[in-house]
């Protein structure tokens, strides 16, 4: 030690005394933060503010068109479905999630099983799946046709009724997923202390329960107008015309100006919302302050009751299990064949081993999944990077970065669409001379955008697990800040990081509503491939690509399940004893 | 040489008042020097700017001749072992106590020896394959102490290492850490707000409060000679009496409290009473095991080197009899040996601290 006190000692008192609030690791963060804001401006920031630059560009007179016109129709009609869709997702998701947690009965677990299964439906499939179900020609109504007679048209669900049933069926997990977070994690004991304090059941619903789930209703209802005023596929299988609509409506007629003051109204529609939902979340309103005690489950008694219980389990399941049914149904009708039937009476394997023989069938899958590829990795990279920039950051800042990663996740699909084309049609300063129409760039540039907010909240999640101190113990060991980061940080992120990944990974395999505006005529995606085979009366190959994307999506949940698999098992045994003893104080 | 000097160290986060207010002490080679305090104080501030966890916002640390301000906490060659231990979750107990020599590049027969001794030296020589969620609490502690001592750090830092252990677990390991020091001589400086374990443990002491340094001494020296009325009340107990100095002899100081009465205290060479002048505002720390009881005449004026008060509660404890007093608007204690003649509530008493053992605190 003695031998090099000299040299450092001399060179010690010519440090800037600015730079010596900072230790050595704090600037290897801030230095990571510029290039990763860099990528953020110019990718997400940069291509919304050219949408707004675009929609001004003769002097605000398209947004008089706007208000004039079949626009502020169409944003009223986005408006009142999101709201309607708020309303009957909330009463499904609601419904489920309290007779799930708080009510035992015959059919119980595995109606919990199923209940997320709307999750799992790719965008596109899925509302296909609707329209062939519960369309004028679909199953159910001809089904009913059959047994009551009536006319099948009176019996289907078309235009905005169509649409709303998709919106319900598949929008209502937001809600029960955090209807059911807040009901487990409200504590018995107060509902045993406001019933002990003289409160009927009804009252202490009204007077304990429901202030407690404000917070899961508020942001289960936010969440739901977000995508609901998103929400294109259904629109479009329907035919409402739906702000989205509108947006690539005008895109392909040419109307660049009106597509992109639609979308820059889309997105400050969407952004307030964000913004809202984040504040909302921040204010972190009424929490139970004990723990552990056992959930009140009231089980349901009597033959009757518990039948009706059984039987109505079994529909819901059969609802909630028909979309995916008919996907894989349908992947194997022979083309041309199901005309007045109820189901499809021929079938064959002939889509699948058509995909798998014609060079020019496997391409959209190829493309699908080669983009989406590429885009996992640059997520991987600026996502897990920012996470961690953001959780290290030392000061105000910090707060700007998760906003910009964040953006797109509030952004409708088609905006992030029009956004790109509107930002990467010509070289500017601000894209950096890059031109990305037309060129197989766009697609996985796409998929980025609007995907990295899901690596990046999965790498901040994963990261809130690690204490800050295990970082420190290796760099006290003698490790740098790469070092660090590779040695410690990185291993300990990558199951979360992996789940996240592969979620984005499939995302952007099923996308659908910006890679209709974007793709290239040479590179055409998965999804776009399904509608066009599906425009082109090509149900069964259509279909077959479907139940190929439902496949794939459910692959990547078996991983993340298996990723995760040492937490959900603990915490599997805890809720299982918790219910157990539940039922023995009840019974 | 493995000493640690600090400078003039000030802390300054955001606002005004500083976290550690111009700290200035040095560490000595091979010393257990603790750094004690209530939370809060700035113990483990100074702790992680040894580490080169944070950058001072003024002065300078050395470690020997070599000065470290500037050098990035990687490169400072501390062993540090964490309050939460820190371990590597995805490491076993070996790759967590190889990393250290992994950075500095030891070859790979030397590495797995050290590791094998460091695991032995701290009674872990069958876990090396064991992952870190199989290891207990008191386990879990002694690989990352083990992980800490195997680089042969010049400094070895302990943040509150002992104070997720159960209260008999931690009394053992405190033991073994210190034997494990002496033995390797390591410079090692320890935090703790626990007066107790740093009593137990340390060469030397500092106590800290509000971000400065109160005092610097041995056990013994701070717990008979604290500096200020902080040390005082803060390692064991003490009465704390306020008073102005009434009148300086070489040897003793007469000093008069609030109330009137008047105490001595000695004079003792580079401490507080000998630098007080006549009508100086000092206060004098007695031990509740200093005082002597007297009964009290209700007719007899308060004799000097006495006070009048009176008795509130009397505690047994088995070997001593612990009495609480009321003194004017002031709590007191006094420990007496147990006896059948224990004053009654309610009682007056005369108390007279037994001089030699009375000391001048800065108040």
């Amino acid at each position: 030690m003695t031998l090099t006190a000299q040299p450092t000692a001399a060179k010690a008192p010519r440090r800037r005394p600015s730079r010596r609030q900072l230790t050595s690791s704090d600037r290897f963060i801030y230095a990571l933060a510029i290039p990763l804001a860099l990528v953020l401006l110019i990718y997400i920031v940069f291509p919304m503010i050219a949408t707004v630059i675009t929609s001004l560009e003769d002097g605000g007179a398209v947004y008089q068109d706007f208000v004039s016109g079949n626009s502020r129709r169409a944003l009223a009609l986005s408006v009142g479905i999101s709201l309607a869709s708020v309303l009957t997702s909330g009463v499904v998701g609601t419904g489920l999630a309290v007779l799930l947690t708080r009510f035992a009965f015959p059919g119980r677990s595995v109606l919990k099983v199923f209940a997320l299964l709307p999750l799992a439906l790719p965008p596109l499939i899925g509302a296909m799946s609707f329209y062939y179900l519960y369309g004028t020609s679909g199953i159910i109504p001809r089904l009913l046709h059959e047994v009551t007679g009536l006319p099948a048209s009176t019996l289907s669900f078309d235009g905005i009724a169509g649409v709303m049933l998709v919106h319900t069926l598949t929008m209502y997990p937001y809600f029960y997923l955090s209807v059911s977070a807040g009901l487990s994690g409200s504590d018995a004991s107060l509902e045993e202390a406001s019933m002990n304090l003289g409160a009927s059941r009804a009252t202490m619903w009204r007077t304990v329960l429901l202030p407690m789930l404000t917070p899961a209703l508020v942001s289960g209802a936010l969440l739901t107008f977000m995508v609901s005023m998103a929400s294109f596929t259904a629109p479009q299988f329907y035919n409402v015309n739906t702000l989205t609509m509108r947006i690539v409506a005008a895109r392909t007629s040419g109307a660049y100006d009106l597509a992109a003051a639609q979308s820059t109204v889309l997105s400050v529609v969407s952004i307030l919302f964000l913004l809202l939902m984040r504040w909302y979340q921040n204010r972190r309103l009424t929490r139970s302050m004990s723990k552990g005690t056992p959930q009140a489950v009231r089980v349901v008694q009597g033959i009757l009751p518990r039948l009706g219980a059984a039987v109505g389990s079994a529909v819901i399941v059969a609802i909630l299990v028909a979309p995916v049914a008919s996907i894989l149904l349908l992947a194997f009708t022979v083309n041309g064949t199901w005309t007045t039937q109820i189901i499809p009476p021929e079938y064959t394997l002939q889509n699948f081993v058509e995909i798998f023989t014609h060079p020019r069938s496997l391409r959209p899958l190829l493309v699908s999944s080669q983009m989406s590829a590429v885009a996992m990795v640059a997520s991987i990279v600026v996502g897990v990077l920012t996470a961690w920039v953001i959780a290290r950051w030392k000061g105000k800042g910090a707060g700007v970065l998760d906003l910009m990663i964040m953006l797109p996740w509030a952004l409708p699909g088609t905006v992030v669409g029009v956004n790109i084309v509107t930002a990467f049609a010509s070289p500017t300063p601000f894209n950096l001379g890059q031109v990305f129409i037309g060129s197989l760039w766009i697609l996985p540039l796409a998929y980025f955008i609007r995907f990295v907010p899901l690596v990046f909240r999965n790498a901040a999640a994963s990261l809130a697990q690690i204490d800050p101190s295990v970082e420190e113990a290796a760099q006290n060991l003698g490790a740098g800040p790469f070092r660090t980061l590779r040695t410690i940080t990185f291993p300990l992120m990558a199951k979360g990081v992996i789940a996240g990944a592969l979620l984005a990974f499939v995302q952007g395999f099923g996308e659908y509503v910006a890679s209709v505006v974007i793709y290239p005529a040479r590179y055409v995606p998965l999804s776009v491939e399904i509608y066009n085979r599906q425009y082109s009366n090509d149900l069964g190959s259509a279909f077959a690509y479907g139940s190929l994307q439902v496949l794939a999506i459910l692959i990547v949940l078996i991983i993340s399940e298996i990723l995760e698999k040492p937490g959900i098992f603990t915490r599997r045994r805890r809720r299982g004893t918790d219910d157990a003893t539940a039922a023995a104080t009840t019974a | 040489m493995n000493s640690v000097d600090l400078e003039n160290i000030t802390k300054i986060y955001g606002g005004t008042t500083p976290s550690v207010d111009d700290l200035s002490l040095t560490v000595g080679d091979g010393e257990f020097f603790t750094l004690l305090g209530p939370s809060g104080c700035g113990k483990s501030t100074t702790l992680r700017m040894i580490a080169g966890f944070i950058q001072p916002t003024a002065g300078r640390i050395r470690f020997g001749e070599r000065d470290v301000t500037a050098l990035p906490s990687h490169k400072r060659d501390t062993g540090m072992v964490f309050q939460n231990y820190a371990l590597f979750p995805h490491m076993d107990v070996t790759g967590n106590v190889s990393y250290g020599l992994s950075m500095r590049h030891v070859p790979k027969a030397e590495k797995s020896q050290r590791v094998a001794e460091a695991l032995d030296i701290v009674g872990l020589g069958g876990y090396a394959d064991r992952r870190i969620d199989q290891l207990s609490g008191g386990q879990q502690q002694r690989v990352a102490l083990a992980r800490a001592l195997v680089i042969q750090p010049s400094v070895l830092l302990l943040d509150e290492p002992l104070s997720n252990l159960d209260a008999k677990l931690r009394e053992e390991t405190r033991a073994q850490i210190r034997l494990i020091q002496k033995r390797a001589g390591t410079t090692s400086v320890y935090v703790t707000h626990d007066q107790s374990e740093a009593m137990a443990m340390s060469d030397r002491i500092a106590v800290m409060d509000a971000g400065v340094l109160h005092q610097v001494g041995t056990p013994r020296e701070i717990y008979r000679r604290p500096a200020t009325s902080f040390v005082a009340r803060f390692i064991g107990r003490s009465n704390v009496l306020e008073g102005t100095v009434e009148e300086t002899e070489a040897s003793r100081l007469a000093v008069r409290l609030q109330g009137g009465e008047v105490l001595f205290a000695p004079v003792a060479a580079e401490t507080v009473s000998s630098r007080v002048a006549v009508g100086d505002q000092v206060a004098l720390s007695l031990r509740p095991e200093t005082m002597r009881i007297e009964p009290a005449a209700d007719d007899t004026a308060t004799p000097v080197g006495a006070i009048r008060a009176r008795v509130r509660m009397t505690e047994f404890t088995g070997s001593s009899c612990v009495i609480w007093l009321r003194y004017g608007e002031q709590d007191l204690l006094a420990t007496i040996p147990d006896t059948d003649d224990l004053p009654e509530e309610d009682q007056d008493v005369m108390l007279r601290p037994d001089i030699e053992r009375t000391w001048v605190v800065a108040p």
